[in-house]
């Protein structure tokens, strides 16, 4: 079947068949390896992506459903000429990472929130973190890296 | 693990909808938000032969003030009902609703059908004893929300039926009180408390294969009875069972305390 969506501002089009996912879509058909797959079912968040702005776990949605879509990946986050996104630069210089597994999907969650919530406090951080799971870096430079990135972007 | 095979029709109408169910004979299921079903066909837990998205139906996101109701069309989002001014307990209780980028998808009429007796809609439809109206190829019937959960993810839904929207009273005092053992978990007890024309109800998620209704402790209630004594009675009217998350005994204990969280907290936020 065909679906039609934008990724990061470029136009795909797709052949697929009906049950592929949205998240193995991108990996698999658009070659965009960002977005991860942890649990395929909707509970660790390493799949998150913005559709139409809002976030979601691209292993819940079909990619035939994107249809006329458009879609925001981890690797649109960086400028063309290669500078890190604020938040990405946060995540290093915060320690936000290790291994990096659930680190796109936790870049496209803090994306998302601190375009709703620009000077969001530590708590309301952790609470819209916290459907993203990180099997090594213990959140707390998570946060951090949050945070310092909200001051970055929205400086008072 | 990936969904089994399936076709995929893209609905455009709720006629044809309910058209594709029916011809799918019992073989069809539809694809709402897909924050319920997509995990179900992932582990081939369930594996329809034809998917019937409702998505692109026009219509059925809207939620429009009908006098002391607000109606709920099927594909409103959780995070809308965040969002809404017009009904403060639902929008209270869709922020405990898994997390951002689940509530974005998620669906009102996904969730009713859904019917898992610790969703947060299911309970709140239950205490507002709210109506479901379906739309099946016969035409379209409503029903209270008291009889259509039957069970753990049970409903009176025919398989070639859909919900298009749910009416739900505004209460003029409530309280909603959920533990869950972290934030966005499905609720281990949850409690709404209502006062609908005069008369206070409750409903009580996570104790059983239903919402439950405790009738004896919202007679003590409406009589006028103390907190304390309400409290217990629901408790006593529950029968929770024992799993790795909790012991009955302990559920019972939770639901005494959260009828109290619950009725002490009066609109506001009551959390654990
Ligand atoms: C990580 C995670 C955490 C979650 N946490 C919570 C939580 O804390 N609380 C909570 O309540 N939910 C939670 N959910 C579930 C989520 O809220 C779902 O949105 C909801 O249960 C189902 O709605 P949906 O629109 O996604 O339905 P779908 O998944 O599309 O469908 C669910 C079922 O309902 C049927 N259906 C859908 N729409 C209709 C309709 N209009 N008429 C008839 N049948 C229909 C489908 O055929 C299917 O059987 C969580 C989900 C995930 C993945
Ligand atoms: S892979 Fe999608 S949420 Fe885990
Ligand atoms: S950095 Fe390794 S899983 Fe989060």
């Amino acid at each position: 079947m065909k679906a039609e969506f934008s990724v990061n501002g470029t136009r795909c089009d797709i052949d697929v068949e009906p049950r592929r996912t949205l998240a193995d879509a991108l990996r698999e058909d658009l070659g965009l390896t960002g977005t991860h797959l942890g649990c395929e079912h909707g509970v660790c968040g390493a799949c998150t992506v913005l559709v139409d702005g809002e976030p979601v776990r691209a292993c819940l949605m079909l990619a035939v459903q994107a249809d006329g879509c458009s879609v925001s990946t981890v690797e649109g986050l960086a400028a063309e000429d290669g500078t890190l996104h604020p938040l990405q630069e946060a995540f290093c210089a915060k320690h936000g990472l290790q291994c990096g597994f659930c680190t796109p999907g936790m870049l496209m969650t803090a994306l998302d929130l601190l375009d709703r919530e620009p000077a969001p406090g530590r708590e309301r951080i952790r609470e819209e973190m916290s459907g993203n799971i990180c099997r090594c870096t213990g959140y707390v430079g998570v946060v951090d890296a949050v945070e310092a990135a909200a001051q970055e972007l929205n400086p008072r | 693990m990936k969904p089994a095979p399936f076709d995929y029709v893209r609905a455009h109408s709720v006629d044809e909808a309910v058209r594709t169910l029916a011809e799918a004979d019992g073989d069809g299921k539809i694809l709402a938000g897909g924050q319920s079903l997509m995990p179900v066909l992932a582990l081939r837990m369930a594996r329809p032969r034809v998917l019937v998205d409702v998505n692109r139906i026009p219509g059925l996101a809207t939620i429009t003030p009908t006098g002391s109701d607000v109606r709920l069309g099927a594909l409103v989002r959780h995070a809308r009902l965040v969002e809404q001014p017009h009904h403060p307990l639902l929008a209270e209780a869709a922020r405990w609703i898994g997390h951002t980028a689940i509530r974005s998808r998620g669906t009102s009429g996904g969730s009713i059908a859904h019917a898992d007796p610790s969703a947060e809609l299911p309970v709140v439809a239950a205490a507002l004893e709210a109506t479901v109206h379906i739309a099946g190829p016969g035409g379209t019937r409503a029903e209270t929300a008291t009889s259509f959960f039957a069970g753990p993810l049970e409903t009176t839904l025919a398989e070639d039926e859909m919900i298009t929207a749910v009416d739900l009273p505004v209460p003029s005092r409530w309280g909603f009180a959920e533990f869950s053992r972290r934030h966005g978990d499905f609720g281990l007890v949850l409690v709404v408390a209502a006062e609908v024309a005069g008369r206070w109800r409750l409903a009580i998620g996570g104790v059983g294969g239903v919402p439950l209704r405790p009738a004896e402790a919202e007679q003590l209630l409406n009589d006028g009875a103390e907190v304390d004594a309400v409290a217990a009675a629901a408790a006593a009217e529950t029968q929770p069972q024992s799993d790795i998350h909790a012991s009955a005994d302990y559920r019972r204990a939770m639901t005494a305390e959260f009828v109290r969280r619950a009725l002490a907290s009066h609109g506001k936020r009551a959390a654990a």
